[in-house]
C-alpha cells in the first residue's frame, strides 16, 4: 500500500474542523490574491508597507541579518545579508534542495485540519531560513506578512532549520492595514532546532477587527538545542487560534514559550503545547493576558515523557472589564517517575493595593492601572539580543494600554 | 477644642495688637493664623474599617515645620489613622474632620491629598510587577534627580529592579524613602521606616526624614512637616521630633516631649506613661 501524498491526505481533510477555535469559512475568502512586484532591498518597498511593519516592530532599514516580507501571496523580498544565514521564498527554496522534501509536512500535518488542508493544496509560499551549521547571528532576521487585500485568504508555509550549533533569531511582523475590511491569515511554520543550535522567534501580530487567524506550528529541538518563542498580540483581531506544538526529541533540549497579549474584542484562543520526550528537557510557558474585552482562552499544555523533565506553566489574566472573559487552562500530564513539573494559573483584578499605593504618590486612578498593566505585560524574557528586548519593550510599554 | 480656642484667641488678639502699632503687616496676620490652625488639623475623628470603629475621637494639630511621634500599642489605630489621613477608600471617616493647609480634606480622594502634599511612607508596601523603581521616580516627579536620590539611600543597584519585588524587609523601607524623597510632600507621614532596618540604614532613614522635614535648617524657615510611628525609638536618636502623642484604644489620650514620653514609656509601658504624665 503507498503512502498517500500530502495532496491526497489534504483533499481529505477539506472539510474537517479544527479541535480548538471558531470555524471559519473558507469559502467566503478570496484564494486568488494579485500579484505585487518584487524588490531588491527591504528599503524599496511602498513605504505604507514599512510602515505597518515598523508598527509590528519590525524595523525593515534598521541592521538586520536578512529579510523576508510577504504582501498577499507574493514574497516581494527575500534576503539574506549575512553570510550564515540563508533566506529564500519557499517555492524557489523547494526547487533548490530536494532534501527541503524531508522537512516539509513533516512537524505539521497537511490534515491536520481544514486550514493545514488549505495551505497544502495551495502553491507554497513563505519562508525558507537556514542558519548554517556552526554560524551565530546577533541581528535579526527580520519578516514581514502583510495582509493587503480586502477578503483574502492569505497563505503562508514557513519553514526554519537551524543547522547543528548554530545561533538564529527570528522576528516576524504580521499586520495588515486599516482599510483591510476583512482577510483569512492561515500560516504554517515548521521550525526544525537541530544539536545544540540556539533559536528566539518573535512573533508580534497586528490584524483588523475583521480578520481571522489560524497559525499552525510545530517545532522539534535535538539534544542540547534551545527555542525561545515569544508572541505578542495588542489589537484587535476577529478570531485567532494556534496551539504550536514543540517536541524536545534530544537530552537537554529546552523551550520557553512567552505569550503576551491585550484584548478588546473577539475571540483570541492561544497556547502552547510541548512534549518533553528526551532526558534533562526543560520548558516553560509564561502568558500574560489583559482583557478590557473579548474572549482569551490561554492553554498551556506540558507532557512529560521521561524522568529527569522539568516543565513550568505561569498564566496570569487581568480582567479589567465585564465585557471581557479569560479562560485559562494549563493542563500538565506526567507519564513517566521523576518529573518535576507545575503550573501556576490566575485570573483578577488589579490589586486595590497596588493602585492605591500609586494614588498615594499622586497618580489618577487611571495613571496607577495604565503603570501597572504596562508592568503587567512586561515579560521578562530570555535569550534575546538586547535589541530585540528593547524593540518588544516598545511594543508592550505603548502608552494606549489602558484599563477599561 | 476649648484649648485651641484659647490659642487662637490668643495670637488673634496679638495679632490684631501687632497690627494696630504697625509692627507687623497685614499680609502676615495669614502667617499668624496658619499657625494657629497647623498645617494638619483633626478635630473629633471617628473612622472605621470593615465595620469596626477603630478611631475614636482623635484630635490632631500639626504645624507648619513640626514633626510629630505617634506611639502606641500594636492593634491601636496608629497605621488606621496614616492611613485615613492618606485617604485609602477602605477607611471610612464616620464623623469629624481633617484639614489640610485650611482645605478640609475628608472627602478628597487618595491621589488629590498626593497632589496637595501628603506624603506616605507604607509599613508594608506591594510590589509593582514591571514597574522599575528609577521609571516610577521619574513618574512621581519627572524633575527628580532619580540617580542622586538612589545614592544617598545607598540603594543604586535598586533602580532597575521592579518597585519592592524580592526586597528584604531594610530594603523596602529605603524604597519607601527614596520614593519620598522624589515626591517632597509638605506632609509626610512614616509608619514604621525603622521596622526590620539594621543600624546603618536606620541612620540612612533618619537622616532622610530630616532632609523631608527641613531639620536640616533654621527652625522658622521650616515649611515641611511630619508624624512618625515607631516603636523601638532608634530612628529617633537620628532625627529630630517636636512632639510625641500617645495612642490607647483608638484614641491620642497623651501628647508632650518625644523625650520625656518615650522614657516613660520605656519605663513603666505605654499604659503607665500615659497615667504617670497625662493622669485623667
Amino acid at each position: 500500500m503507498s503512502v498517500p501524498s500530502v495532496e491526497e491526505k489534504a483533499k481529505k481533510a477539506r472539510e474537517k474542523k479544527a479541535l480548538y477555535g471558531t470555524d471559519v469559512d473558507l469559502e467566503s475568502y478570496e484564494s486568488e490574491a494579485r500579484e505585487h512586484e518584487a524588490v531588491e532591498k527591504a528599503e524599496e518597498l511602498p513605504s505604507e508597507v514599512k510602515k505597518a511593519a515598523l508598527d509590528v516592530g519590525v524595523k525593515l532599514d534598521a541592521e538586520a541579518s536578512g529579510a523576508y516580507v510577504q504582501m498577499d501571496q507574493t514574497p516581494v523580498v527575500a534576503k539574506s545579508l549575512y553570510e550564515g544565514v540563508e533566506i529564500m521564498d519557499m517555492a524557489s527554496a523547494l526547487k533548490k534542495y530536494d532534501s527541503l522534501q524531508d522537512y516539509w509536512w513533516k512537524l505539521v500535518a497537511p490534515d491536520a485540519d481544514k486550514y493545514t488542508a488549505d495551505v497544502a493544496e495551495a502553491p507554497p509560499a513563505g519562508y525558507f531560513i537556514r542558519a548554517k551549521k556552526g554560524m551565530k547571528t546577533v541581528f535579526p532576521v527580520k519578516s514581514c506578512l502583510y495582509l493587503g487585500s480586502t477578503n483574502l485568504n492569505q497563505r503562508v508555509h514557513n519553514v526554519i532549520i537551524a543547522e547543528e550549533g548554530s545561533e538564529l533569531h527570528v522576528i516576524t511582523g504580521c499586520t495588515t492595514p486599516s482599510h483591510v475590511q476583512r482577510g483569512l491569515h492561515i500560516g504554517v511554520s515548521e521550525f526544525f532546532i537541530q544539536k545544540n543550535a540556539k533559536v528566539s522567534f518573535t512573533m508580534i501580530h497586528s490584524w483588523g477587527k475583521e480578520v481571522e487567524v489560524r497559525p499552525r506550528t510545530g517545532i522539534t529541538i535535538a539534544e542540547g538545542g534551545s527555542l525561545s518563542n515569544n508572541y505578542i498580540l495588542l489589537r484587535p483581531v476577529k478570531t485567532i487560534q494556534t496551539f504550536p506544538t514543540a517536541t524536545l526529541a534530544g537530552r537537554g533540549a529546552v523551550a520557553s514559550f512567552n505569550t503576551v497579549i491585550y484584548s478588546t474584542m473577539g475571540n483570541i484562543d492561544v497556547g502552547s503545547n510541548v512534549n518533553l520526550n528526551a532526558p534533562e528537557t526543560s520548558a516553560e510557558s509564561i502568558s500574560r493576558v489583559v482583557s478590557v474585552g473579548g474572549e482569551v482562552i490561554a492553554r498551556g499544555r506540558m507532557t512529560g515523557r521521561v524522568p529527569g523533565a522539568r516543565a513550568h506553566l505561569e498564566c496570569v489574566g487581568l480582567l479589567l472589564s465585564d465585557k471581557g472573559r479569560i479562560y485559562s487552562i494549563p493542563e500538565l500530564d506526567g507519564q513517566s517517575r521523576d518529573l518535576d513539573m507545575s503550573h501556576e494559573a490566575a485570573v483578577g483584578r488589579i490589586s486595590e493595593e497596588e493602585l492605591e499605593y500609586l494614588m498615594a504618590r499622586g497618580l489618577t486612578s487611571e495613571q496607577a492601572t495604565s503603570v501597572i498593566v504596562r508592568g503587567f505585560l512586561d515579560v521578562e524574557i530570555k535569550g534575546l539580543p538586547e535589541e530585540l528586548k528593547q524593540e518588544i519593550k516598545n511594543i508592550t510599554q505603548r502608552e494606549d494600554l489602558r484599563g477599561a | 477644642m476649648v484649648f485651641s480656642s484659647a490659642i487662637f484667641f490668643c495670637y488673634f488678639s496679638s495679632a490684631i495688637f501687632l497690627l494696630q502699632k504697625g509692627i507687623i503687616f497685614p499680609g502676615e496676620i495669614s502667617i499668624a493664623y496658619s499657625e494657629v490652625i497647623g498645617l494638619l488639623d483633626i478635630n473629633n475623628l471617628y473612622a472605621s474599617i470593615g465595620g469596626k470603629q477603630v478611631l475614636k475621637d482623635v484630635n490632631l494639630h500639626i504645624g507648619q515645620g513640626e514633626t510629630h511621634a505617634l506611639f502606641g500599642p500594636n492593634g491601636t489605630g496608629k497605621t488606621t489613622l496614616l492611613n485615613v489621613i492618606a485617604g485609602i477608600p477602605r477607611y471610612v471617616v464616620d464623623s469629624g474632620s481633617i484639614t489640610f493647609k485650611g482645605k478640609d480634606i475628608t472627602r478628597m480622594s487618595m491621589d488629590e491629598r498626593a497632589r496637595l502634599g501628603i506624603g506616605m511612607a507604607f509599613q508594608r508596601p506591594p510590589a509593582i510587577r514591571g514597574l522599575r523603581l528609577k521609571d516610577l521616580i521619574k513618574i512621581i516627579n519627572p524633575q527628580a534627580d532619580a540617580p542622586s536620590i538612589l545614592k544617598r539611600m545607598d540603594f543604586e543597584g535598586f533602580g532597575d529592579r521592579d518597585v519592592n519585588r524580592g526586597f528584604s524587609g531594610g530594603e523596602v523601607k529605603r524604597s519607601e524613602m527614596v520614593q519620598l524623597l522624589a515626591q517632597q510632600p509638605d506632609f509626610v507621614m512614616l509608619d514604621e521606616p525603622d521596622s526590620g532596618v539594621d543600624l546603618e540604614n536606620i541612620k540612612l532613614i533618619g537622616e532622610a526624614i530630616n532632609t523631608l522635614t527641613q531639620k536640616d535648617i533654621r527652625p522658622s524657615a521650616r515649611t515641611k512637616s511630619g508624624i512618625i510611628i515607631t516603636h523601638f525609638g532608634h530612628i529617633l536618636e537620628y532625627m529630630k521630633t517636636d512632639r510625641a502623642h500617645v495612642m490607647l484604644d483608638g484614641s491620642i489620650v497623651c501628647s508632650g516631649n518625644p523625650k520625656e514620653i518615650l522614657e516613660q514609656i520605656k519605663k513603666s509601658g505605654y499604659e503607665g506613661c500615659v497615667a504617670c504624665l497625662c493622669p485623667a
